[in-house]
């Protein structure tokens, strides 16, 4: 499984995907910057990423928790997703998504 | 400005969790304890992330919320009558001639200490700040992030950013004072408390405000002096014009001023040894998640471990003098004294 994941500066980097593993665990352990300060627990929007348009309907739609918690990010949209909050299956082998700023 | 003067045995750098049991391991080896924190309240992260989440690996403790073991050790820790200096931040520290830490902090307090430990977590928490172009020109003169005086917003035209509570809550305070209140929110719901949000909604209907559903995208102005905040939202991009911007987007965690305080850091952490929990300066300690070490691991846990052997040592800078007696709590009739039990 791998993860297609693009930084602040356009970097591209491919990432190994673990099944079960939050999407913001495997970002932060590749050390791609991604601040992810409550540890993802969904408490602080730190590790905010924009997911490609055609992955959005492969991932579970967003708890209220999630979207409440995006209103403390920069620069919402509508692809906008909290990587703590998205665990990885196989469904999501190539998944790609961006960083977004802080 | 608080200008007090403080002497005490250990200055310890951040009241979260770690912080305030080294309050408990450097009290039952009697030393005194001063606290400095940068939030109004002790808990660190545990109390400013997440109050109301559950943790599960505190031992003995099957489950406590954030606030809960925040709440548990601030009982723990009563007998030894810690004193906090909340709201402030660390700023700068010297060594006394007679070889002393003194800290002092961005409200004017002054502490000195034989023993310093720095158990500040991630940092000091500080405002998000919007990624807006130029917004450092106008930090302090148009661009805030907090409310300390409300009459310093009387009659300008202010824009408030967010949809949480700080935002609600300063929308309603500011708009009676202000010539202009708009408010701007990335959708068309809030987070914060419902009578806030009615409030907020009359004030609205009644035409004392505007609501934007839209989100910051820039500054206008010159010399920080703010003319306009551009918007984008359903509408479009627009400029809305204020001289002031308050924003209210939470908080980060940034080192802050620890990181000139002499002591090496390695990736914005502080190296310290396994055996004192020390740094590359005598006398200064590193506890909890700010420290490395071979092995490190940021848990609570590892923390409280860190502050009963950071306390030996420490015992020895404080009292050169006396031996230290190592004893149980179980059984110790002194340390039962101290305890008040």
């Amino acid at each position: 499984m791998k993860i297609i994941v693009t930084d602040r500066d356009g970097e591209v980097s491919e990432l190994r995907g673990i099944a079960g593993w939050q999407l913001m665990e495997l970002i932060r352990d590749e050390g791609l910057p991604i601040l992810a300060e409550c540890g993802g627990c969904c408490a602080c929007a730190t590790c905010h990423v924009y997911v490609d348009e055609e992955w959005l309907d492969k991932l579970e739609a967003k708890n209220e928790e999630e979207i409440d918690m995006l209103d403390l990010a920069f620069e919402v949209q509508d692809n906008s997703r909290l990587s703590c909050q998205i665990t990885m299956t196989e469904r999501l082998d190539g998944l790609r998504v961006t960083l977004a700023p802080e | 400005m608080d200008t007090s003067e403080h002497t005490t045995d250990v200055i310890i750098v951040g009241a979260g969790p770690v912080g305030l049991f080294a309050v408990f391991e450097l009290g039952l080896l009697d030393m005194k304890t001063h606290l400095v924190d940068i939030l109004d309240y002790p808990g660190g992260q545990c109390a400013e992330l997440y109050p109301e989440k559950p943790i599960y690996d505190i031992p003995a403790i099957p489950v406590c919320t954030g606030q809960e073991l925040t709440d548990k050790l601030m009982e723990q820790i009563r007998p030894f009558s810690p004193t906090f200096h909340l709201g402030q931040m660390a700023e700068a520290l010297e060594k006394t001639p007679d070889g002393a830490w003194r800290l002092t902090t961005d409200n004017g307090t002054v502490i000195t200490a034989p023993v310093l430990v720095i158990a500040a977590g991630g940092g000091s928490f500080v405002p998000k700040k919007p990624p807006l172009k130029g917004l450092d020109a106008y930090e302090g003169t148009s661009v805030f992030y907090s409310v300390r005086r409300m009459e310093a917003f009387r009659d300008r035209r202010v824009l408030v950013a967010g949809g949480g509570d700080s935002a609600l809550d300063w929308t309603i305070a500011l708009q009676p004072l202000a010539t202009s209140l708009d408010l701007v929110h990335r959708r068309d719901d809030f987070r914060a408390a419902p009578a806030s949000v009615n409030a907020m909604r009359e004030l609205v209907g009644s035409g004392a405000m505007s609501l934007h559903v839209a989100q910051l995208r820039g500054l206008k102005g010159a010399d920080g002096k703010l003319e306009a905040v551009t918007v984008s939202g359903g509408d479009g991009e627009y400029d809305i014009p204020c001289d002031t911007l308050l924003a209210f987007y939470g908080l980060t965690m940034k080192l802050g001023p620890v990181a000139n305080f002499g002591i090496s850091l390695e990736r914005n952490l502080i190296p310290v040894d396994t055996e004192k929990f020390e740094t590359d300066v005598p006398g200064i300690f590193a506890i909890g998640d700010i420290n490395s070490y071979p092995g490190k691991l940021k848990l609570i846990l590892s923390g409280f471990h860190e502050a009963a052997l950071m306390s030996q040592q420490a015992f020895r800078y404080v009292y050169p003098d006396r031996r230290l007696r190592f004893q149980y709590t179980t059984s110790s009739s002194a340390l039962h004294e101290k305890l008040g039990v």
